[in-house]
């Protein structure tokens, strides 16, 4: 960057840039600042700071009790994915056996089904289990995203681990499953951290099942209430309480992504780039 | 896999136990379920009373009847689903990834405020696509919209455009939406590959007076190729089973509707789960071909790895 001019393109490249990531939640945020007729009128700049579509849609009943479901579904989803893969991950990364690589490709082979390709088949599973408009359903359903990722991710940081670790512990006598609980998963913070994370937000985000397997208002997810806000028409639809509703909804997520980033960023290229 | 692990008995046996919760999980959500749609497929079944149903053969892929057509493969909408699918695909996924490349090149140079830059870069990719989808409809609004206000203020447009309303518009707009929200994806992944190549190969160009461009395409291209390749299938699976962003866009509109939106419509709004499973192995089959497709012509593997 020794010229100034190719410093100033870089500058308006920049500044460009930003402005195209950022402007719709800055637009949200300040749409959801307004009242009455303010919201009919495009403004660039905040001209209203009124809560009062925040404290609308927190005293509507159902949203708090959406996102506290959204958060159950996405924990729960959090905790069996990993609890299933970390094991797998094991089998995978560490032990040599005949149908390995075959079955790897296999697992990964789901992350490429459509989601609508399992619907019918996964209504009778959920029904015949009596999870149909339960949280419990969606946590399972769930399953066929966050797994094969969490698998795929696990293994290669799995993979990576040094020998000589496993080497002294199975000395000392330890069975794999203490080698799993003991040695490995503390080794595998970070990639935990990571994929828990993509897990929860995939989970958090899920729209397609959430809509098919819930029916009440008590039992709806955060992206299915969201969509489901409705006024008379088009025309009429509550936009200061869409606004409200998207920025509660999104703000602790992207803090959440900000303050991980690093993991983050390693547990995606971990399970694209690695292999 | 380390070159020397060290035995233990029965070594095997505690893998397979390892990976049966897992895998009997996975049974669960994705085998036994994807089985049974390709079977209600050849059924009449409804989704008011799943248990009971006739097998009708192939009748809700295509059949002769009276001199007509009927099934998944003669409904016009279908077809206009699987074009409107494929245009949808092609042209997201191919600005998302120019422009993945383009932000990723310049996240890549040295600049003070780059960590600012990145973490921006995040935010459209934390957000919840149906969030992603109500502001941007919001901003898209007609009447009141953010966008037509500031096209009319720079003179762009004369009178305020129906971006979502004008089918001819409507693809488009989605497209629009879709590229800002994956596009940090795929910068993501391009960055992450960018910074494996070594800073030497740079400096050996410059010192013999490439152009920057040239620099790009035959020694960053190539050297990032693979990462691009993964980066990409990910990205095209994805936008073939669109459904989230469309179906809070624009509904069920013709215009914009997909092959997810229109097999859950068939499926949960009109209740007919034969035609609606038909309508989803369909789906299948055409995504199955293209990353079989995609596998071959870009000699990749699963692993990411070139054969």
């Amino acid at each position: 960057m020794r010229r100034p001019l190719a410093l100033a393109g870089l500058v308006a490249a920049c500044a460009v840039l930003v402005v195209y990531l950022l402007f719709p939640l800055y637009y949200a945020v300040i749409t959801s600042l307004k009242e009455g007729s303010d919201l009919f009128r495009p403004d660039y700049w905040p001209t209203s700071f009124d809560p009062v579509n925040y404290l609308r849609v927190w005293h509507q009943q159902s949203f708090p009790r959406t996102i506290a479901n959204s958060l159950a579904v996405a924990g729960g989803v959090v905790v069996l994915s990993l609890g299933l893969g970390v094991g797998a991950a094991y089998a995978f990364g560490r032990v040599r056996f005949r149908g390995r690589r075959p079955l790897l490709f296999a697992i990964l082979t789901v992350s490429m089904f459509p989601q609508v390709a399992v619907l019918s088949g996964l209504f009778e599973v959920i029904g015949a289990l009596g999870l149909y408009d339960n949280l419990g359903g969606l946590i399972l359903s769930y399953m066929i995203f966050t797994l094969p990722f969490t698998v795929w991710v696990l293994t290669a940081f799995m993979r990576d681990l040094p020998v000589e670790i496993e080497e002294a512990a199975i000395l000392d006598g330890a069975n794999p499953l203490v080698l799993v609980t003991r040695i490995f998963l503390p080794l595998l913070g970070p990639a935990l951290a990571a994929t828990a994370l993509l897990a929860f937000i995939a989970a958090w985000n899920e729209f397609l099942f959430a809509l098919s397997f819930t029916l009440s208002d008590d039992q709806r997810t955060v992206p299915v209430a969201i969509a489901l806000i409705t006024g008379g028409s088009q025309h009429e639809l509550p936009w200061g309480n869409v606004m409200a509703a998207s920025v509660i909804v999104t703000l602790p997520l992207i803090a959440l992504v900000l303050v991980l980033q690093r993991r983050l960023v390693a547990g995606l290229t971990a399970g694209a780039v690695k292999g | 896999m380390p070159a020397a692990t060290p035995e233990i008995p029965g070594r095997v046996r505690w893998a397979w136990l390892f990976l049966a919760p897992m895998l009997v999980t996975l049974g669960a959500v994705a085998l036994w379920p994807l089985g049974r749609t390709m079977f209600f497929s050849l059924t009449n079944a409804t989704l008011i009373d799943l248990d009971h149903y006739r097998l009708i053969g192939l009748g809700n892929y295509l059949a002769f009847d009276d001199g007509l057509w009927f099934g998944v493969l003669a409904d016009p909408l279908w077809l206009k689903a699987l074009a409107n699918t494929l245009v949808f695909a092609a042209v997201s996924v191919t600005l998302e990834t120019v422009l993945g490349i383009l932000i990723a090149l310049l996240l890549n140079l040295r600049f003070p405020g780059r960590t600012l830059v990145r973490a921006a870069v995040l935010v459209p990719w934390a957000i919840p696509t149906v969030v992603s989808a109500r502001m941007w409809n919001w901003m898209l609004n007609d009447q009141f919209g953010v966008i037509n206000d500031l096209l009319l203020r720079l003179g762009l447009i004369a009178a305020p455009v129906a971006w979502l309303a004008e089918p001819s518009l409507a693809m488009a707009s989605v497209i629009l939406v879709d590229v800002w929200k994956t596009t940090p994806f795929v910068v993501l992944l391009v960055l992450a590959a960018l910074q494996t190549v070594p800073r030497d190969c740079y400096e050996a160009a410059r010192v013999d007076g490439v152009h920057p461009v040239r620099v790009f395409f035959q020694v960053t291209l190539p050297l990032i190729r693979p990462a691009l390749a993964v980066t990409v299938i990910f990205r095209l699976l994805d936008a073939m089973r669109m459904f989230d962003l469309v179906y809070v866009m624009t509904g069920t509109t013709d215009a914009t509707m997909t092959l997810s939106v229109f097999a859950r419509r068939e499926m949960v709004g009109f209740q007919d789960v034969g035609y609606g499973s038909a309508a989803s192995t369909m789906l299948f089959v055409v995504v199955a071909a293209i990353t079989v497709i995609y596998l071959a012509v870009s000699r990749l593997d699963l692993e990411g790895r070139r054969r």
